[in-house]
């Protein structure tokens, strides 16, 4: 059979590309349509109601020159590097342990991902009791004895953010663990039995071996716990809010005051608009060697 | 069978008859404590004994927590039957934009304008000349609250001003007593500032600041002293680790606590505590040094709809608000003092009625929420919170701050 003319690139596979319609349109009206809106919107006067008052850079300025602002953004930044490196750290040897073959590996891993099924808001205020110098942890180690032990970590400016820190690493890392579990599992026996017949110690093994061959676990992993990082919201709503004082704000959390508290839109999406900026900043150069780079080896 | 006909068809009519008349309305509010919750029920009651339902909506938190859901329940076209807001100009956008109801014809048939005192109140749900709410209470931030437990284990005398007060705090911590219950929640610091503002500062700084939107003032060395009182505030509150104002009020009800500077509803939890004013607690308005409350308040507004049987019963609940025996049994629960000027409130109590002598003498200021916007407002939050609890942050620094969100108000 001899086809005269190459079909029609677009017409290929026809039935899942309008399968595919209602997603490529939620994408465009939810996702490109909204975020447009709000980019527009952060250049105008909008307090309660969203206006067209054109103001230009106001809102920019004036949001940079906000304290809480910068804090929030500290905040973040402390709270986006110590989640991602201890969440994988931890989880990967959480992981690794439980994958040694060890007796009731169901019950452990049970335990671990536990938290994961509660809500942030539950784990903020569980750890916001735990914390607590009056009935938490400091009180539990007065009462045996140490009665100048202190602990407060949420009441106290210089820490508060390490304790809402510690909170989320309780919550989020079972997940990583299973994702790093799941990985594990992936990787061939055989590529072990090779390893130990070649003599290779085990964290050499892993080191170099493992975990290069688990990347694209590590990718996925390493999305969703940014992800998180950004959007951390409730955690800090139900734990301190903000406090004490403004030491444990959030960049979500000064988007959400300004347009419902305050209520002034503009200033609310200027500043959700710099979010937007900041994880497009980590997401391009990321995208393009992950996909655009890629072509080029294979 | 002819008879339970009858009566079906009877208790039919009946049910239709009284449906045509009753309607459910749906009235968010974040009156949650003790004292507010059983306030609350009184006007909740005025409305069922008309033959309506009261669908209670109530939203826990604060003010800061409760309205963003109102507002944008409003907005998103969710609109409730009735909801409370602080009168000013938080509603101020929501009425321009058309989406509360009009209430100035009967406003006008029950001469609202000569029952409610002071009429500012009124003034403030009227724009363009029109009614878009009932004011239902007054309120005044000026208000320190002392413990005579607390007082009596650490044997001194129940201080009747600031400056005894700051003097008797040593004595306090001697005994274990926290000095200044203080939840950690920002409007409460803010509400703080605002009545050493008026104690401290004086009328004429407070409006000047507030009102009449001068940075000068706010720099100006009366300020500084304020600024001072302040992180004199800041240090007696040291160890006072709460957040919601009526855990705070609860630590002076229990003696854990000197005193609280908290707004006149503190008075319904100590009602509730059945606590005696006087005898058990002494309150000192305006701290004892300056006999002047400013009028805040609570105030209902009204989503508009176009259904007209919701609009009929919009209008019957207002006119509910505002009747004399619902006022007089509101307030009594609440703390709060009546918006009429002519009601008979000899049930009051001690702190109630220094309240409203101080009333009736006139020496009444507006309240913050009334002629701040809400992003002014909400700046000077953080910054009052922000400095109440970082001690590294200087008198100069926040003040210079504060200079600067006052030239900036809006």
């Amino acid at each position: 059979m001899v086809q005269n003319q190459r079909p029609v690139q677009l017409f290929r596979n026809m039935s899942a590309k309008i399968a595919a319609i209602p997603m490529v349109l939620t994408a465009m009206v939810i996702f490109v349509g909204c975020s447009a809106w709000t980019i527009f919107h952060s250049f105008t006067k909008s307090k309660l109601l969203p206006t067209t008052k054109w103001v230009g850079l106001d809102q920019y300025e004036r949001l940079w020159s906000q304290n809480r602002w910068l804090i929030s953004i500290e905040n973040l930044a402390i709270y986006g590097i110590f989640s991602l490196v201890f969440s994988l750290l931890i989880g990967f040897m959480l992981a690794a342990l439980l994958d040694q073959k060890i007796r009731f590996e169901n019950t452990f891993r049970t335990i671990f991902l536990y938290p994961f099924a509660l809500s942030f808001i539950v784990t903020g205020l569980v750890w916001q009791w735990v914390l607590n110098p009056e009935f938490g942890i400091q009180k539990i180690v007065r009462d045996m004895g140490f009665e100048t032990f202190t602990f407060d970590p949420l009441y106290n400016q210089e820490i508060v953010i390490y304790g809402v820190l510690f909170a989320g690493l309780w919550q989020g890392t079972g997940l990583i663990m299973c994702l790093m579990l799941a990985g594990l599992r992936g990787i061939d026996e055989d590529i072990w039995k090779a390893a130990r017949v070649d003599g290779i110690p085990m964290w050499k093994t892993y080191l170099l071996i493992v975990i290069p061959m688990m990347r694209p676990v590590f990718i996925t992993t390493l999305v969703i716990i940014a992800a998180g990082i950004v959007k951390v919201y409730d955690l800090v709503v139900a734990q301190t809010n903000g406090g004490p004082g403004i030491a444990s704000e959030v960049p979500a959390k000064y988007v959400y005051d300004y347009m419902f508290r305050n209520q002034n839109l503009g200033q609310g999406f200027a500043a959700s608009t710099m979010m937007l900026l900041t994880v497009l900043v980590v997401l391009i150069p990321w995208a393009y060697l992950e996909f655009g780079g890629k072509k080029k080896h294979v | 069978m002819k008879l339970i006909k009858t009566l079906l068809a009877s208790t039919a009519a009946l049910a239709f008859s009284t449906s045509a008349f009753a309607t459910d309305l749906e009235v968010t509010h974040w009156w949650t404590s003790g004292g507010e919750a059983a306030a609350v029920a009184e006007f909740a009651k005025a409305f069922n004994e008309g033959g309506d339902k009261w669908v209670d909506g109530a939203i826990a938190g604060s003010g800061g927590v409760a309205r963003p859901i109102i507002i944008s329940r409003i907005i998103g076209g969710d609109p409730m039957g009735a909801t409370q807001l602080n009168h000013g100009r938080q509603a101020e956008e929501l009425v321009e934009a058309g989406l509360m109801l009009d209430l100035t014809d009967i406003a006008e048939k029950e001469g609202w304008k000569d029952v409610v005192n002071p009429v500012r109140l009124l003034n403030a749900c009227t724009l363009d000349g029109k009614v878009y709410c009932v004011p239902v209470n007054i309120h005044s931030p000026q208000w320190i609250w002392l413990s005579h437990a607390a007082y009596e284990k650490a044997g001194v005398p129940v201080p009747a001003n600031w400056s005894e007060y700051v003097a008797s705090a040593p004595k306090l911590r001697e005994a274990g007593v926290v000095p200044l219950a203080m939840g950690q929640q920002s409007w409460q610091t803010q509400l703080a500032f605002d009545t050493l503002l008026v104690a401290v500062g004086g009328t004429e700084l407070f409006t000047n600041i507030l009102s009449n939107k001068d940075a000068a003032a706010a720099g100006s060395a009366e300020a500084t002293k304020v600024f001072d009182a302040f992180a004199t505030a800041r240090e007696l509150a040291q160890g006072a680790n709460v957040q919601d104002w009526n855990q705070a009020t609860n630590m002076v009800i229990t003696g854990k606590a000197g005193g609280q500077i908290m707004g006149d509803w503190a008075q319904g939890e100590f009602q509730v505590a059945n606590q005696v004013a006087g005898k058990d607690y002494t309150c000192l308005p305006g701290l004892g040094v300056n006999d002047i409350i400013a009028t805040g308040g609570d105030a209902f507004y009204f989503p508009k709809t176009d259904d007209p049987e919701i609009t009929a019963a919009q209008k019957r609940m207002a006119s509910s608000m505002i009747r004399k025996d619902v006022q007089v049994a509101f307030n009594l629960k609440k703390g709060s003092l009546p918006i009429r000027g002519d009601v008979d409130l000899s049930a009051a109590n001690d702190c109630m009625k220094k309240g409203l002598k101080i009333l009736a003498a006139g020496n009444v200021l507006p309240d913050g929420v009334n002629v701040l916007s809400a992003d002014t407002a909400g700046q000077i939050q953080d910054l009052m919170s922000e400095f109440f609890n970082n001690t590294n942050i200087t008198v100069a620094d926040a003040q210079s701050r504060y200079v600067d969100i006052i030239k900036n108000a809006d």
